[in-house]
């Protein structure tokens, strides 16, 4: 069979590219739930990520709890330390501006990551991928198996939550303490538990991001400021508090990351998002799929 | 049904309302009046839970809410229509409805949420016609229309309802106040809080007229609706 050297590395390239992309559309997907309850970004949403891979290579690795079992525990474990941060960080401050309460965040992640650092150490872990490593080769293009389970688990994620929000009472009443937080008290609404659920559910999301991650890129303690990053920018780029513009924010991100550090250099991999980042704040500050109009009145 | 006693209230370090004693007795419409910044939002606000500092007493039937907030307040059977018609913009008009069931949304109260909003689309046909439509893009007297029908799916016994008037053009001001008098004709207790002192007189049983954060009068509206200080100050002479 002839190939195409050039052809097949592009390709190699966006398949690679929307792995990560997929990564980083479920951090800004956990932006999102928080900042479309409170308007507060939680910084500490990339802390979510490393816990979900270091939780999972204590469980499934050192436990040695079966991948079935291993899964649900983890999630559950980090989905537990963001109903903490809530309680002991967000919920105890008095009288709270937004700027406030996203300090309050960045105090909570260097903190999480202090003690991720005392119980982990500071070397790189590594998971066994879901199912083997056995790459499929279609053309000529390698893809892990892992890469499907992470873009299965951003569609997984993507649609439980659209369901959620727009069919469920629950996820109505979320976007109602979004919308109008009086209004939501008035119909009986208790905003703090909104916002502790928003917590729980990013908290959850960031730990999946984080169990699917692990296989492919390994996972240490200080990766949770870089990913948080690569998250943000996801969720700018699309579109803050928008759904569908995380997803497309994230791929998007990754592919630029993917192809500019195939075809120009690698080692500015991180420089890239940051320019995005940049070049869309100065452009386009209510991102892709963002409303104008809306944006204005947002105080970020 | 509601008895409030020496209420004050406020945002900073001073009251906007002072000592403030009213009763809403059951099946009836009393209506506060008053200029702007007369105190009228805040007492609405400290009533139904959105404003927490305060001090006093609040009875609602008999038990005191006065620490409770507005999310549990609402439970008790006490609804308050905020002022500026603040519903959920972004969300539909059938989503807004549904969501003043919130608190009891079940299954086993389906077919109850089912006749509510069947009665509250009955009473504002044009919601039923909007039911689709995002809220924010309804005029005003319609969203004047919804946060009334999305507070009667709460299961109120007592409505409070915050300038139900205000920005609203003359004929829809008209139909709000039928509707106010529908709402009472089928036994629903109502405080009335207005600028537009003499439609709000109209249909009052009962209204106090509030200056500087002060109850200055009190008497049945029909007297009050000839009062000569009230007819000057409130009703253009």
């Amino acid at each position: 069979m002839e190939t195409f050297p050039f052809l097949n590395q592009l390709l190699q390239f966006l398949v690679t590219g929307l792995t990560v992309g997929a990564i980083y559309a479920m951090v800004a997907i956990g932006f999102n739930i928080i900042y479309n309850v409170t308007e507060i970004i939680n910084l500490a949403q990339g802390e979510f990520v490393m816990l979900g891979g270091l939780v999972m290579v204590s469980v499934h690795t050192s436990l040695g709890l079966p991948l079935l079992l291993a899964f649900p525990v983890t999630v559950l474990v980090v989905t537990l330390v963001g109903v903490l941060l809530d309680r002991l960080a967000i919920r105890p401050i008095r009288k709270p501006s937004v700027m406030t309460l996203i300090i309050a965040t960045v105090a909570a992640s260097i903190i999480i990551k202090g003690l991720a650092m005392i119980i982990w150490g500071k070397s790189p872990y590594d998971l066994p991928a879901f199912s083997g490593r056995t790459p499929i080769d279609i053309g000529g293009v390698i893809i892990q198996p892992q890469y499907l389970w992470v873009i299965g688990f951003l569609v997984a994620v993507a649609v439980g939550l659209t369901l959620f929000f727009n069919r469920t009472i629950l996820g109505k009443a979320m976007g109602a303490c979004a919308d109008n937080p009086d209004a939501a008290r008035l119909v009986g609404i208790n905003v703090r538990h909104m916002v502790l659920l928003s917590f729980a559910l990013s908290a959850a999301i960031g730990a999946v991001a984080g169990l699917t991650l692990t296989p492919i890129a390994l996972m240490d303690y200080d990766r949770g400021a870089m990913l948080a990053i690569k998250g943000f920018g996801a969720a700018i780029l699309g579109g803050l508090g928008s759904f569908p513009g995380a997803i497309l924010g994230g791929l998007i991100l990754g592919l630029i990351e993917s192809l500019s550090a195939g075809m120009l250099a690698s080692g500015y991999k991180d420089a890239y998002a940051l320019i995005i980042l940049l070049a869309v704040l100065f452009i386009r500050p209510s991102g892709i799929l963002g409303n104008l109009e809306v944006t204005r009145f947002k105080r970020f | 049904m509601l008895e409030i006693e020496k209420l004050s209230a406020g945002y900073g370090p001073i009251p906007a309302i002072r000592e403030i004693s009213l009763t809403v007795p059951e099946g009836r419409v009393v209506s506060i009046i008053g200029a702007n910044g007369a105190g009228k939002s805040t007492l609405l606000k400290a009533v139904s839970g959105l404003n927490a500092n305060k001090s006093g007493c609040i009875l609602f039937q008999g038990r005191n809410i006065t620490g409770l907030g507005a999310d549990r307040i609402v439970g008790l059977g006490l609804s308050q229509v905020a002022e500026g018609r603040q519903i959920f913009a972004h969300m539909s008009v059938a989503d807004n409805i549904q969501l003043g069931a919130y608190l009891y949304y079940r299954r086993r109260h389906r077919a109850e949420i089912k006749e509510r909003s069947d009665q509250v689309y009955a009473m504002f046909p044009i919601l039923a016609k909007r039911a689709k439509q995002i809220a924010g893009t309804l005029s005003g007297g319609e969203q004047q229309m919804l946060a009334i029908g999305r507070a009667l799916m709460t299961r109120p016994k007592l409505l409070l309802l915050d300038e139900p008037s205000m920005g609203l053009a003359p004929i829809v001001v008209q139909e709000i106040f039928q509707t106010i008098e529908t709402l009472n004709g089928m036994g629903m207790t109502i405080l009335l809080v207005e600028q537009n002192a003499r439609a709000a007189l109209q249909i009052a049983d009962f209204a106090y007229v509030l200056e500087t954060g002060q109850v200055v009068l009190k008497g049945p509206a029909a007297q009050l609706l000839n009062d000569p200080k009230v007819k000057a100050a409130y009703l253009g002479g």
